[in-house]
């Protein structure tokens, strides 16, 4: 294991965070108040509880989980499309590092970032809202379950992505609008029979339902499901990992 | 002296069907100075990548240092620094994140006395800490040699690594170059160049179309190139030349009105006098004559024109 090699990586990923940090850190944090604000305050007050908790306490769970996909997959797709587009990419093909170093770096540097940000944002959410945690470890292994199973989605982005577009159009066109109608503002309870069959298609649906069962002991879907779906959907994400090395697909001639 | 690159019936076909490389053997001797002379697209750059790890052969096997580049690739690749073509580099980082980098990238332990040689000897100790966008073309091309030296490596690739340098920074770089070489570095460059693979290389090879059509030390080379031309331009346009002199084996040009004679500057004699007076004689005058050396450049035209 060139363990030098993932380090150097994982640095160089996060060194690119503190440089950018308003970017990374700060512009998240900032939206995610205005949620607060915007949902838990303006509209959450006209609204009752939500089995059994308060409607700016029940939608935390949902906007750590909105903030920690899209910036796991903004992170590390951007993190190994940057080296692409400037070239620089070179390096890493030529250097001895094994493919499973290279992910090991890329993502596990875009993880740690994400998880960051969800403890900024919870911690933010406390300022507004009163937060207790029934099961705060497993409230910490969804978090990072869900930061890096996103993370190798947005690595596997960042290599097919051949242009800027490309880059964007997978967060913007498929996980925002999943995100948004997987219950991060509500309980899929809440919808018609039909819509709710429809929703638990969506898989972001059990990410949050089991990160929400962390915080209250309230869940869409059964713990175990949410923990299944998870996993299986990180599974297939190493798989596709595995072929692009394995074929070099859009990485090597 | 052995070999420490090795390459055997490598070939490689792109997708599109284009074959870059045919079934290229070739065989770096350790220590050397390499020169790849070649066209555009005649696939030294595929040649490169395959051995470097960036691209995947389609056929043939490449030994760097004994090791397999695909069963072994982190002994071999361990062993190369790399100096791609274009100027690739992370725009926001540091002189000195960069080529830290680049050491830890190929598994090295940090070791800041090394960078700072390399940095000083390149000429960039000064600019450690400017980040590289602020860096000239020719400074971030030594950036991109910094980078390639920063884990010690025993075979450096320079692709191409003085295009659109000038002249006075080029010349510095040969000095590296050299001062590489008496440290016991590889060196392999492709060039456009041809007075600087003159200049700096111990071999030198030429390929085309994606074939090696010459591997030569470059003083047999030249030896071989060592040849000059005398152009004799006649007063008069002749039909033949006269039975006295066709053991020079002339060359009868332009009509009759230009003599052209080849003659070697290394050996004892160049004939010149001889012909000389062997012309008067023949009654043949002549207005004017120039001499030419046949350079690197051309045995290389003519190499690939022919190939």
């Amino acid at each position: 294991m060139n363990h030098r090699a993932i380090r150097a990586i994982y640095l160089f990923e996060m060194a690119r965070t503190w440089r950018t940090l308003l970017q990374s850190i700060v512009s998240p944090v900032v939206s995610t108040s205005l949620y607060f604000v915007v949902f838990g305050a303006a509209i959450g007050s006209r609204i009752s509880q939500v089995e059994g908790v308060s409607y700016g306490t029940f939608i935390v769970p949902g906007l750590i989980m909105l903030s920690v996909l899209t910036q796991s997959i903004a992170n590390a797709s951007f993190g190994i499309y940057f080296p692409k587009f400037t070239g620089t990419i070179y390096e890493i093909l030529s250097a001895p590092i094994s493919y499973f170093e290279i992910v090991l770096g890329y993502v596990g540097a875009a993880a740690t970032k994400s998880i960051i940000l969800g403890l900024i944002i919870l911690a933010t959410a406390g300022l507004f809202v009163p937060l207790h945690i029934h099961h705060p470890v497993w409230m910490l292994a969804f978090l990072v379950l869900t930061a890096v199973t996103f993370s190798l989605f947005g690595f596997i982005i960042g290599i097919w992505a051949d242009g800027f577009e490309k880059l964007q159009m997978i967060p913007m066109l498929v996980v925002t609008p999943l995100t948004f109608l997987g219950g991060s503002f509500y309980s899929i309870d809440m919808l018609p029979p039909t819509w709710r069959t429809v929703a638990l298609l969506n898989p972001v649906v059990y990410l949050i339902s089991g990160f929400r069962w962390s915080f209250y002991e309230i869940a869409d879907v059964s713990v175990a499901v949410s923990i299944g779906m998870t996993i299986a959907f990180l599974v297939i994400c190493l798989v596709v990992i595995w072929w692009i090395f394995r074929t070099g697909y859009r990485l090597k001639n | 002296m052995s070999s420490i690159i090795s390459v055997a019936n490598l070939s490689k076909t792109y997708g599109s069907g284009f074959k870059a490389l045919r079934s290229v053997n070739l065989d770096i001797k350790r220590g050397e100075i390499f020169a790849l002379l070649g066209p555009n697209g005649a696939g030294k750059t595929t040649l490169i990548s395959i051995i470097c790890g960036i691209a995947n052969p389609s056929e043939g096997r490449v030994l760097v240092g004994g090791e397999d580049i695909q069963t072994s690739y982190r002994k071999a690749r361990s062993l190369i620094g790399l100096v791609p073509q274009e100027l690739h580099t992370d725009a926001f980082e540091s002189v000195w994140a960069t080529v830290s980098f680049s050491r830890g990238l190929f598994g090295k332990p940090k070791n800041p006395d090394h960078i700072e040689k390399v940095l000083k000897d390149l000429s960039l100790w000064d600019k450690k800490d400017n980040k590289i966008i602020t860096l000239s073309g020719g400074m971030k091309r030594r950036v991109m040699i910094a980078k390639a030296l920063s884990h010690e490596p025993q075979i450096l690739f320079l692709d191409e690594p003085t295009a659109g340098v000038d002249v006075e920074l080029r010349k510095g770089m040969w000095e590296v170059v050299r001062t590489l070489q008496q440290s016991g570095v590889t060196i392999i460059l492709t060039t456009h160049y041809i007075e600087e693979a003159e200049e700096m290389a111990d071999r030198i090879g030429v390929i085309n179309k994606g074939e090696i059509v010459l591997v030569e030390d470059k003083a047999t080379l030249m030896q071989k190139l060592g040849k000059k031309r005398l152009t004799l331009h006649l007063q008069g346009k002749i039909a033949s030349l006269p039975e006295s002199l066709h053991h020079y084996e002339l060359e009868l040009c332009d009509g009759g009105a230009t003599l052209v004679y080849d003659y070697d500057t290394k050996g004892e004699r160049t004939g010149i006098t001889s012909l000389l007076g062997d012309l008067r004689t023949a009654g043949i005058r002549f207005n004017d004559l120039d001499t030419t050396q046949s350079s690197l450049e051309d045995i290389f035209v003519d190499l690939v024109r022919t190939s």
